[in-house]
């Protein structure tokens, strides 16, 4: 076998596929990625290619989420489902140290952070944009996060280029997909022609190129990267929303008191799920954990959400009380102020927070809502 | 070390970004307790490990740990000529600040920090200053003002504006008192209401800047103190002439990680943890101007 480069194509066959689970496994890595469970496709450990959502696919709208059976025995035929990969990199809850007392004094033990190096099997072009905006979070400003760093270099990335757009999908519009650009270890497309089901592999690093160094390969035809390109395609034009970005930034942030916000806040429940399954969200609480002599305490982080009252609370009192303030403030900060964060937008375009909306709010159509109707002319009469 | 208390360090020198553990508090003595008010206290703190100095800018603060309770972040109130002796100015109003200010000598506290930007004093050399602090406002600017008495020729007028609820509600008063006997300075203490035992002015902070003498568009201002007193301060001060890049309010949001991290001090594009809590009147006056932002 030659040696692969970055930038080489080679083609694995369906049935040459276990191959890739077994050279992952032996070069230490925890293979995680999709899987069927409880009516939806999660991300999961792994222990090879039965465990794939074979055959599946999933039917997205406003609030809406189906699995339905596939004509073919597709491995990657849906778009993106309930989680993202930003669990098993900043872990919904997570212990950051343990004290103990000592005397009048303490000694503080941070968590260490350990366990095998994860391979990401079917990450899609927003999933690699989302986990390099959470980059930028955890590890771009003047502060570390230890426990993200630590995690996030080692895994391996092997995104899954789209065969097809789920209906709440805009990858397109955000500028991040559906094709992989950057930030893969290796790119995969799936092709499936009539009887014959393989996978066109690109190498994106010298740590995808040294996986691929035990798993059966074919040089790939001269049409083949033009397949690639064609299915890739089709993706982009079955996009099923799209978000006019231009001059996000400040339409948003100038029109803080826009009616529209009033009307979304009717219908918002508060409920944090957008934010839960959002791949860039990333606000946490921290708790402290005491035993009951109060001799030890555990310090752990879980997620929270702009959509909880105690994210603001200061003496009691929070800041942002209303529905309203807390919509605004999601959508604001996703598609605005990030950029001034960030030097990124905070939305990748993949649909989650629209999919998963248990009544169905639209982001692309709030965004929209606020760019054609104009203000209303403030009257005396109040807002109502 | 006058020098370095006029160019101060930035939080990216401090203790908080070094290679320990971002997240694990570092133990401190309290070695001094004051009780300043009926619900404050002034605490002083030295390192437990020999040699952990913490060299802090004026309006930076610390996430301040108590063992079994959890950590507030609290503005640091002493001299930064000083960073072997952390001072620390606590109200009681919650669950941490409450244990906070039950502490003796003795008690050790955790420490991270220190953290965000604190007052931009090199940016006020040459120029007239006013001081408006409402409430326990003044612990954050007492560092600056100690800055600006050591150089007090490097400034022309210092004007100071001390308010708060009532005349128990007065920190550090004996200090405030010195600073009344000095003749390069001027100062203004308000309260909101007060018995007949006081002699002094009643009435909020905003009623004394009509008065207090400045040259506006020659004039930096540093202003603490409840978010809605420091919105009308800086409108009074913008309306007398003081351009608004120079108003400087100290804000105050929900602060859990003080590093970027936890989302909870949002305050429109900045983190109040680490843009702030230091920050200019020019971009805070859009946000201020709407609700729950």
């Amino acid at each position: 076998m030659d040696t692969l480069k970055v930038g080489d194509r080679r083609v694995l066959e369906r049935h040459d596929f276990p191959s890739l689970f077994r050279a992952l496994q032996a070069k230490g890595y925890q293979v995680v990625g999709p899987t069927v469970r409880d009516g939806a496709i999660v991300y999961d450990q792994l222990s090879g290619v039965d465990d794939l959502p074979v055959g599946w696919t999933d039917r997205q709208e406003a609030g809406k989420y189906r699995l339905e059976r596939r004509k073919d025995e597709a491995l990657f035929g849906y778009t993106v489902g309930p989680f993202s990969w930003k669990k098993f990199l900043y872990p919904s809850h997570e212990r950051l140290w343990t004290a103990s007392r000592d005397g009048p004094s303490f000694v503080i033990t941070p968590e260490p952070v350990d366990g095998p190096p994860l391979a990401f099997l079917g990450m899609r072009a927003c999933e690699l944009a989302g986990v390099s905006v959470q980059d930028r979070v955890f590890m771009g400003g003047p502060y570390v996060d230890p426990g993200y760093a630590a995690r996030r270099r080692k895994v391996l990335r092997i995104a899954v280029q789209c065969g097809q757009a789920g209906g709440t999908c805009f990858c397109v519009s955000m500028g991040t997909g559906p094709g992989v650009q950057e930030g893969a270890d290796l790119i995969v497309t799936e092709v499936l022609e009539g009887k014959r089901h393989y996978f066109l592999v690109q190498v994106g690093s010298s740590e995808g190129a040294a996986v691929l160094s035990d798993v059966p390969l074919k040089a790939a035809a001269p049409d083949d990267p033009a397949k690639a390109d064609a299915i890739v395609s089709r993706a982009a034009a079955s996009m099923g929303r799209a978000l006019d970005t231009d001059g996000i930034h400040d339409l948003l942030l100038k029109n803080l008191e826009h009616p529209r916000w009033e009307i979304v806040a009717r219908r918002c429940l508060s409920c944090t799920n957008c934010t839960m399954v959002c791949p860039t969200c990333f606000c946490s609480n921290q708790e402290e954990v005491p035993d009951l002599a109060v001799e030890k305490v555990e310090r752990w982080r879980r997620w929270d959400s702009c959509f909880n009252l105690g994210l603001t609370e200061m003496h009691g009192q929070a800041v942002r009380k209303t529905n309203l303030s807390r919509y605004r403030q999601w959508l604001t900060h996703k598609l605005a102020s990030w950029h001034d964060q960030f030097g990124t937008s905070g939305c990748v375009g993949c649909g989650r927070c629209i999919t998963w909306c248990p009544v169905g709010i639209d982001l692309t159509e709030e965004v929209a809502a606020i760019r054609t109707v104009p203000p209303a002319p403030a009257t005396s009469e109040g807002k109502k | 070390m006058a020098t370095d208390a006029i160019h101060p360090q930035t939080h990216s020198h401090g203790a908080g970004s070094g290679a320990a553990h971002p997240f694990a508090p570092r133990p401190f003595v309290v070695t001094a307790r004051t009780q300043e008010t009926p619900d404050t206290v002034t605490l002083r703190l030295a390192p437990k490990l020999s040699g952990d100095r913490l060299s802090f800018k004026g309006g930076q603060f610390n996430m301040v740990y108590v063992f079994g309770v959890g950590e507030s972040a609290i503005s640091i109130s002493g001299d930064t000529t000083h960073p072997e002796e952390l001072v620390h100015t606590v109200r009681a109003v919650g669950k941490v600040t409450n244990a906070l200010a039950a502490l003796t000598p003795g008690a050790v506290v955790g420490i991270r920090g220190p953290y965000g930007q604190g007052w931009p004093l090199d940016s006020a050399r040459g120029r007239d200053v006013v001081i408006v602090a409402g409430g326990l406002g003044l612990p954050p600017l007492r560092p600056t003002l100690y800055e600006i008495f050591r150089h007090r020729e490097s400034f022309g007028r210092v004007e100071i504006i001390y308010g708060a609820r009532t005349p128990k509600d007065l920190v550090f008063a004996e200090e405030v008192r010195t600073w009344l006997q000095r003749s390069d300075l001027r100062i203004q203490i308000t309260v909101d209401a007060a018995g007949r035992d006081w002699n002094g002015d009643v009435g909020v902070v905003t009623v004394r800047i009509p008065d207090a003498r400045f040259d506006a568009p020659n004039t930096t201002a540093f202003v603490c103190g409840p978010e809605i007193m420091m919105k009308f301060t800086a409108q009074a001060l913008a309306q007398r002439g003081v351009p608004t890049e120079s108003i400087w309010l100290s804000m105050e949001r929900n602060m859990k990680c003080a590093l970027g991290f936890c989302g909870h001090c949002q305050y429109g594009p900045s983190f109040v943890c680490r843009d702030g809590p230091c920050l200019p009147y020019k971009t805070l006056a859009p946000l201020l101007a709407v609700k729950e932002v």
